[in-house]
């Protein structure tokens, strides 16, 4: 039995399980995707990149920022069959960069750019995930900047 | 006067007489210049002149031999100190060489190693040290350094030896278009912010301390848990799941030199370390530095943070309790304390909040191995009195006696005085505390300093810069975290001094600063860690005074933060809710068997505090990565009628 307590101004309620399994009929406020103050994920509602994501670590900021954005765009907005094909010189180009700061990219950035895991080396930048979906990616809960 | 005339007429004769005498000597062993000074005063002496040209012509050589045996050691004397002016000038030459040699050796091959250890050692100097410039010459002279003119690739002829040329204003940059002052998390955040949103910009931050910016947590959590005995040097953290990483945001190379700020093609954030801004000139759009140098900009970020607070008692108590005192906020602070911890027999702990608690408990988990006495000290009645409600509170202070602390509760202190080696901490009930090292962890004073020149409003119920909910005070120039008493849209005006705010505001600081016109809205946390049972996230206003209602639920070991990390495949708290972005958890360890509970055992739970009936805070206790909800659930501002339903919305009792 969930049991109530009170302490002065302090309620405590301890709770079983199976009260908790009970679905809750606490209203929660309908979201809108285009709320101009929420924090985004990778992709804006408009459909351009948010190169402020926090997902995206600090590649868009770091030395490289530059060419990693070229590369980036151009994949993200690449119509070919097999996409990003046509960009394989910006690519190249962020790679090279990449290269002259061994400590902030490390050399694992061979690959195209994947989901991120979370085994990433966490020290220096992550390889930048790549989310092509029209959905935002889920919202980041906390903003701590790690890398 | 007529006493001097009667002596010298009763000497006159004798002086005669000695005179004779000498001459007599003088005939008989020859001339000899070397003994003819010792008789020379008497017969200077001699009123009357004896007479003859003899003694006229002997008198001429004693002179002679006077003045030459003076000019030969004038000579010597000015030769000599020639010499060494001459020496002490090559020296000085040589030295620009040496260094300019130096230099463009470590240049050339920019090892992390070298660069690393630059960014480790402290630079107590106030000219400016751009970062990739080896600073571990410490005794170089500043002519020297100014003269080699840091680490550019050309390499300069030093100017003459033993001018002082100009120190500081070759290397900072008199005009950036993004100024940042002070160099910590909010100023971090804004400056990738500014990065990211403005391609090409250029950023510089100035701060006054030796280090780049770096987080603050791991100063008072991680770093003290670490195995690694070199860890006040590295400052590097092995997190629950094994990943390392270091406290700085980003390694120097990520970084450009301020000299640089202005010519690279791309920008860059640049970090002038080691200078302070010490006037703000809001109508000419600059800032002046300690050294005088003026800084233009056309965006600025005050990013000042704090500084500790102190005891009054403490302060007034004299150099010998002083210098072993700790205030802890800084990277020194914690070598220092480290250091002290392993040295001393007791460590006090004045303070009952968040950087008390967490010292109280890392300096306490130490105590099992080294016999450190670790006490801790506040005037509240239990740890977190301000945060959590009563029971949850005396509940916590029992844990944190379990990590080995001595907890003295609802303690005023009235004096500390140094006696017999120790330090005398005495309350104002009378109770006597012998301890060899204070920390005081009693709140953070938010650094308003250029308030007066820039004309800023200070505000006066929670300190700090006054800013809108855009974060900007006037034009053209934001405040972020610590420092910035801001309106938030949802629980009104306050001032939140959390790691997550300062990323959380920094950002947006930075994102304003690019032209984006957003308010505060997404609600920072924060969280704390009690040792290995004790965890929680929090998230909005958590003031002990709301009445609160908590659910909780029976805890198992599968509840505690270790195994919440471990699960998360993420190390810092905070990152398991952030980067965890495309991936699902990693797989969860073997379950342990579930812990019989106890009937008031706070295990696992939710807790709400209510203003207005609005619920405008809530702690997940025990309870990780729901952030989100408990985000939404304030965003949203309702009043709910049954707490407990919104609780359910928590699935506390599953993983």
């Amino acid at each position: 039995m969930t049991s109530v307590r009170e302490e002065g101004k302090d309620r405590i309620i301890f709770a079983t399980k199976e009260d908790h399994a009970t679905p809750s009929n606490a209203e929660l406020i309908e979201e809108d995707p285009n709320d101009p103050y929420e924090e985004r994920g990778l992709i804006l509602p408009n459909g351009e990149i948010n190169w402020n994501c926090p997902c995206l670590g600090g590649m868009a900021s770091g030395p490289c920022g530059t060419e990693f954005k070229d590369a980036f765009s151009c994949f993200h907005y690449s119509k070919e069959e097999v996409k990003g094909s046509e960009c394989l010189e910006q690519f190249r180009a962020m790679q090279e960069c990449m290269q002259r700061y061994p400590d902030l990219y490390p050399q694992e950035d061979d690959k195209v750019p994947e989901e991120k895991s979370s085994e990433t080396e966490q020290t220096s930048q992550d390889s930048a995930p790549v989310q092509d979906s029209d959905t935002p990616q889920p919202n980041t809960e906390s903003s701590v900047e790690s890398s | 006067m007529l006493k001097c005339r009667t002596v010298w007429k009763k000497l006159a004769p004798l002086a005669r007489a000695s005179s004779t005498v000498c001459r007599q000597n003088v005939r008989r062993a020859g001339l000899n210049n070397g003994r003819i000074p010792a008789c020379v005063p008497a017969a200077h002496m001699s009123t009357g002149p004896a007479g003859g040209g003899r003694e006229n012509q002997l008198y001429a050589l004693l002179v002679g031999a006077a003045c030459l045996g003076g000019g030969i050691y004038a000579y010597r004397t000015v030769k000599g100190d020639s010499k060494r002016y001459q020496d002490r000038l090559e020296e000085i030459s040589s030295r620009p060489h040496k260094k300019a040699s130096e230099q463009a050796a470590t240049f050339i091959q920019p090892e992390a190693l070298a660069v690393e250890a630059t960014e480790t050692k402290a630079v107590p100097k106030s000219e400016p040290e751009p970062q990739a410039a080896p600073s571990t010459e410490k005794s170089s002279p500043p002519a020297t350094e100014a003269a080699v003119a840091a680490p550019s690739e050309t390499t300069e002829t030093p100017p003459a030896p033993g001018v002082d040329s100009v120190p500081a204003s070759s290397k900072v940059p008199s005009h950036a278009p993004y100024l940042l002052i002070g160099g910590g998390t909010a100023s971090f955040a804004a400056a990738r912010s500014i990065r990211a949103r403005d391609p090409g910009a250029r950023v510089l931050i100035v701060t006054d301390e030796a280090d780049l910016p770096y987080m603050r947590p791991p100063l008072s959590k991680e770093l003290w848990f670490s195995d690694d005995p070199s860890v006040t040097e590295t400052l590097r953290f092995k997190q629950w799941n094994g990943k390392e990483r270091s406290i700085y945001f980003q390694p120097p190379s990520f970084y450009i030199n301020p000299e640089e700020l202005e010519s690279t093609d791309n920008g860059g954030v640049a970090v002038l370390t080691g200078k302070k801004v010490v006037h703000m000139d809001v109508r000419g759009n600059k800032v002046k530095l300690d050294d005088n140098t003026e800084i233009s900009y056309d965006k600025c970020l005050i990013a000042t943070g704090g500084v500790p607070r102190n005891l009054q008692v403490i302060e007034r108590a004299g150099d010998e309790v002083t210098k072993r005192t700790t205030l802890f906020r800084k990277i020194d602070d914690f070598k220092s304390l480290d250091k002290v911890s392993r040295n001393v027999q007791s460590v006090t702990i004045i303070g009952g909040g968040f950087l008390g608690s967490e010292l109280a408990c890392a300096l306490g988990r130490r105590s099992t191995e080294s016999g450190l006495e670790v006490i801790q000290m506040y005037p509240e009645k239990g740890n977190m009195g301000k945060v959590l409600p009563e029971y949850l509170s005396n509940w916590t202070t029992q844990k944190v006696k379990k990590e080995g602390v001595k907890v003295i509760s609802e303690a005023l202190v009235k004096s500390v005085i140094y006696k017999d080696d120790k330090l005398e901490i005495k309350l104002k009930d009378g109770r006597l505390v012998k301890t060899d090292h204070i920390v005081a962890a009693v709140g953070l004073e938010p650094n308003v300093d250029l308030a007066k020149s820039a004309g800023l409003e200070v505000d006066s119920d929670f300190g700090g810069f006054r800013v809108n909910a855009e974060l900007q005070a006037r034009s053209n120039i934001w405040v972020a975290g610590d420092a910035a008493c801001f309106y938030d849209i949802r629980l009104g005006r306050r001032r939140v001094e959390h790691h997550d705010h300062a990323v959380v505001s920094g950002r947006l600081a930075g994102e304003n600063m690019t032209g984006a016109s957003k308010p505060y809205w997404h609600q920072s946390m924060f969280w704390s860690d009690l040792g290995p049972d004790v965890g929680y996230e929090a998230i909005g206003i958590v003031d002990s005074s709301l009445p609160t209602v908590g659910v909780f639920a029976k805890a198992t070991a599968k509840d505690t933060p270790k195994a919440a990390t471990e699960k998360s495949g993420t190390g810092i708290r905070s990152e398991s809710e952030t980067e965890d972005v495309a991936t699902s958890p990693a797989a969860s360890s073997t379950p342990a068997p579930p812990v019989e509970p106890h009937k008031d055992d706070y295990g696992k739970g939710v807790i709400f505090y209510l203003r207005d009936k609005v619920v405008v805070g809530i702690i997940l206790w025990n309870v990780f990565n729901r952030m989100p909800v408990a985000r939404k659930i304030i965003k949203d501002g309702e009043e709910h009628a049954d707490l407990n339903e919104v609780a359910k919305l928590f699935n506390i009792h599953e993983d």
